[in-house]
């Protein structure tokens, strides 16, 4: 039996996830504000995220973005680490549907909201969703980093309706940059999924 | 990114209660409001702001994120996201400089995050306020002097500013409101009140770490855009060193009621240009009565950018300003309102 990366990796993933159901839950609502604040932080949270439908206990430092919760403590790589600081768009998830940014996204204040990864998009293991099957089709990526970043937003795009011209797409799109410049191809694989790509 | 504690706001109450030592937009201050968390999650990153405690308000984002239309004006809750506001039909309407000041900011990703009462809150991007390593910088080690002054200025504010600081006010949304003289409706330990926005920030004075008038614990819950016959004739034009997702180098919001060529009434306002929001009284009373010529347009561009300080690699932004000014004039001119 040959593992993929992908099927070693969700393994490993549920074996962290049995790991953290043991430790207890001590929740960040319980951290009065008198505590000290190192002494706060010290203490780890246990938060229960919903990613791609399912419920998750992370247990994590306060300051853990959800980005670093879902690479680092759910091996959820599919969302990449670009600049952390908001300016670059790959790790665009979806929360409750809309695009948001994960590395400037606390991972304790996402808890109580609805979160799809890239890894969440098609729907059924070993299927791709149209846009991702676009992105391949038109050649929509070179080295692939900014790529799961650039689909959840496309998604969103034809969701919301801005994939109408290529000008449209363009702006909507604005937020992911593509240091190999890709551009004319991903607005190609936008064009070529509007029509069942916004599910 | 330095430790902290954190608590959920599940009411305004619980908001004010627990956010009793913030205030002032002191850049130290040991308790932060934490909202859509663009701003506010960076800098901690950066370690620009280092909080000991995070106030979240995100419980309370349903509850106040209600957009409403009336005679009155336009009534936005200080929890609707940027691009729910920049969506919303009747914005889009009544009220274009505010949907298109909204739609040409950020990313979509950000503006799904952001609010507007964080929005009208964002602090500058100053690259020796966001880089520590940088020693003199006023804004964040008050009585350091400012590195600004002498450096790469290119991006740096030329009104409002004074000896301490030229940081330049990044937003875009803020300038549409104070051209339409928008009202916040404020909550703390005092109760509710109601001030003008141009009330809100603060000018330099020294004391550029103190960066609004919010008291101890106050927080703005809503926002007042009061009806007028300007707002429907109304633009908002940005110049960026690229087409989208940048801030402006220079804006102008500009609304406009005509009686044929005649200004009845002028609004204006510039962003990418000064410290805070910026509102130019006098451009708009030298344009009442007027035809609107270019003639008149350019005179009240002049009037706008009166009293510009600049630094060197800013020298081009008064002129720039000035264009832009005359460009968003023209834009809001030829404007067939729909409302």
């Amino acid at each position: 039996m040959t593992l993929t990366r992908r099927e070693l990796i969700a393994g490993t993933a549920a074996g962290i996830g049995a790991t953290t159901l043991l430790r207890s839950a001590g929740t960040a609502a319980a951290a009065p504000a008198s505590v000290d604040a190192a002494r706060a932080a010290a203490v780890p949270v246990t938060t229960t995220l919903n990613i791609n439908g399912r419920d998750l206990r992370v247990t994590h430092d306060i300051r853990t973005s959800l980005l670093d919760a879902l690479r680092e403590h759910l091996s959820l790589t599919g969302t990449k680490k670009g600049c952390d600081h908001g300016q670059c768009g790959a790790c665009t998830v979806h929360i409750d549907g809309r695009t948001a940014l994960s590395c400037l996204t606390l991972a304790v204040a996402a808890r109580g909201h609805s979160i799809t990864t890239i890894e969440g998009l098609a729907a059924a293991p070993g299927r791709l969703h149209p846009v991702q099957q676009a992105f391949i089709d038109k050649d929509g990526f070179q080295c692939g980093y900014c790529t799961p970043g650039q689909i959840m937003s496309s998604v969103a795009c034809i969701k919301e309706g801005f994939a109408d011209d290529a000008a449209s797409i363009r702006e909507f799109m604005s937020g992911n940059l593509c240091r190999c410049a890709a551009y004319p191809n991903i607005v190609a694989a936008i064009e070529q999924a509007r029509p069942q790509g916004g599910a | 990114m330095q430790p902290f504690s954190y608590q959920r706001a599940d009411s305004i109450a619980d908001a004010v209660r627990l956010g009793r030592d913030t205030g002032a937009g002191d850049v130290h201050a040991s308790t932060e409001f934490l909202a859509g968390g663009t701003t506010l999650v960076d800098l901690m990153r950066l370690e620009v702001m280092t909080p000991s405690h995070l106030v979240d308000l995100n419980p309370l984002r349903q509850q106040h994120a209600q957009i409403s239309v009336d005679d009155q004006g336009l009534d936005l809750g200080a929890f609707v996201s940027m691009a729910q506001a920049a969506r919303h039909p009747q914005v889009n309407a009544r009220y274009p400089v505010i949907a298109e000041s909204l739609k040409l900011a950020a990313s979509q990703q950000l503006r799904n995050m952001a609010t507007l009462g964080g929005n009208l809150l964002q602090r500058t991007r100053c690259p020796y306020f966001r880089d520590i390593s940088w020693q003199s910088c006023n804004k964040r080690a008050p009585g350091s002097g400012c590195a600004a002054m002498a450096g790469v200025n290119r991006n740096h504010a030329v009104l409002g500013v004074d000896d301490s600081c030229i940081a330049q006010y990044a937003g875009d949304f803020a300038v549409a409101l104070i051209a339409l003289d928008a009202q916040l409706t404020l909550q703390g330990p005092d109760g509710t009140r109601r001030v003008a926005l141009a009330g809100l920030h603060r000018d330099p004075g020294g004391q550029p770490h103190l960066e609004n008038n919010l008291a101890p614990g106050e927080l703005i819950t809503g926002i007042h855009v009061p009806a007028g016959a300007w707002t429907a004739r109304s633009t908002y034009v940005k110049v960026r060193d690229r087409e989208s997702y940048e801030f402006a180098i220079a804006s102008a919001a500009v609304a406009l009621h005509l009686d044929g060529d005649i200004v009845r009434t002028a609004r204006l306002g510039l962003g990418g240009m000064a410290y805070r929001p910026w509102r130019s009284q006098a451009a708009e009373q030298l344009l009442q009565g007027r035809k609107l010529t270019r003639d008149v347009m350019e005179q009240a561009a002049h009037q706008a950018l009166e009293g510009a300080v600049t630094h060197g690699h800013n020298d081009y932004k008064p002129e720039l300003a000035r264009r832009t000014v005359v460009r968003a004039l023209q834009a809001a001119q030829s404007l067939q309102p729909r409302a």
